[in-house]
């Protein structure tokens, strides 16, 4: 979990008549894609990033769950923020996560059963995804609802794009497909071409991230650590 | 012997940081000095020896299907497998509440020095990870279930104490820029796992 995030935020007063897609609140979507990335930047959700990156289906089901948790999991806790005792909070949240994700999970189970299977027990780690938790804590509870909505939709982006290239790398170069398409040649088997097995194995989907996150920084040379 | 093979398996072949992922936040996170390392495997060891004998008694009497058959034959029917992960969470969550006020009457240092990830191990994936693990694999009894969760908080306990006494070394290293901090923990434990991976395969 990163700490710095927690400060970052400030608590923003709503003027009256903002208008629903402001300067401001544009950039709630665009921030965590590059700037305030959560896995890259933020450190955040990183468990099932790497667990399920295998193959590009998996990953965007995850994906698609994370976005549907996240966006109306805050919008919960937001509307709940002043309710909430600020000692039991933590505990507020997982229920409200576990409930959400156990929707995902029956709704998984009853319309795409292999996908499903292939989760196995990641669909459930939703609950303890870190983003999920650090995002209530560090911007739903002192958001309005709307702004809270934006800023999951933004962090589920942010957390679906590295997730996705992750998963599209190992893929191709594991297997030689993409979502199950065949997109190295028989031709090129023929020739001797092999895939590379190594890249189907966990350890691997660290060193891709790694790579995502050195490429990143390169670019964007502010976020470098010291 | 069951037994013993569920602890090594837990603990160097199924190695929760190596080969599931689990956990990797705070593993990031508390890894920059081996001394909160420690203290953080030791929290999750602790954490994790209680909670996962709880949950299984929780799982086998209460949630799996046909488990309230105790109370009767009306109840044989009952299927709450569908509410285990708000369960699960919940014996989670107060757990590691109770190991965060122990610490803070006991060691206030350790206390001060894990500061915020204390709570955290309640968001630590590598709990509810053991929970849904021992649920998946339906350990036949509680002392298999204490063992594994025994096994997989050692693991635990030495990746972290492993990748920290790693970066305390490091730090001294010419790294490229972009790729200092962060970005050179992602691949030293990718290595680590290649590493791990030798045990694969592995029966006793």
């Amino acid at each position: 979990m990163s700490t710095e995030t927690t400060v970052k935020e400030d608590i923003v007063v709503k003027k009256p008549r903002e208008v629903l897609f402001s300067k401001k609140n544009r950039r709630l979507l665009s921030d965590p894609l590059d700037d305030n990335n959560p896995i890259t930047v933020q450190v955040l959700g990183i468990c099932s990033a790497l667990a399920i990156t295998v193959q590009v289906k998996p990953a965007f089901v995850m994906a698609v769950s994370v976005f549907f948790v996240m966006a109306f999991g805050n919008v919960i806790i937001s509307l709940l923020r002043n309710l909430i005792p600020s000692r039991i909070r933590i505990i507020v949240q997982l229920v409200v996560v576990a409930s959400l994700v156990i929707l995902v999970d029956q709704f998984l189970r009853a319309f795409v059963y292999d996908v499903s299977k292939e989760l196995s027990v990641f669909v459930g780690l939703i609950i303890t995804n870190c983003i999920i938790m650090g995002r209530f804590e560090a911007f739903a509870l002192a958001n309005t609802p709307w702004r809270s909505f934006l800023d999951g939709i933004g962090n589920a982006a942010g957390y679906a794009w590295v997730l996705i290239a992750v998963a599209i790398i190992r893929e191709f170069l594991g297997a030689g497909t993409i979502g199950g398409i065949q997109l190295i040649p028989q031709v090129a088997y023929d020739f001797g071409y092999v895939n590379n097995g190594l890249m189907l194995l966990s350890p691997m989907a660290l060193i891709t991230v790694g790579i995502i996150i050195w490429i990143q920084r390169a670019r964007n040379t502010k976020l470098i650590e010291d | 012997m069951e037994l013993a093979n569920i602890f090594i398996k837990a603990i160097f072949i199924e190695n929760m940081i190596f080969a599931y992922f689990l956990g990797m936040c705070s593993y990031l996170a508390v890894s920059k000095t081996v001394k909160t390392a420690i203290g953080l495997g030791a929290a999750v060891i602790f954490v994790l020896v209680v909670t996962i004998p709880i949950n299984y008694l929780l799982e086998n009497y209460v949630l799996k299907e046909g488990a309230l058959a105790w109370l009767g034959s009306d109840f044989a029917e009952i299927d709450l497998s569908f509410l285990s992960f708000i369960m699960f969470i919940a014996v989670i969550a107060s757990m590691v509440q109770l190991v965060e006020m122990i610490v803070e009457k006991f060691s206030p240092a350790l206390y001060g020095a894990l500061g915020i990830f204390l709570p955290l191990i309640a968001v630590n994936c590598s709990i509810l990870g053991g929970a849904l693990f021992m649920q998946e694999r339906a350990y036949t009894t509680i002392i298999e279930a204490s063992v594994f969760g025994l096994g997989s908080g050692i693991g635990w306990f030495l990746a972290i104490v492993g990748i920290a006494a790693i970066r305390e070394k490091v730090r001294y290293s010419q790294i490229p820029a972009a790729l200092r901090g962060l970005g050179i923990t992602f691949i030293i434990t990718g290595l680590m796992g290649i590493a791990f991976m030798s045990f694969m395969g592995i029966k006793i």
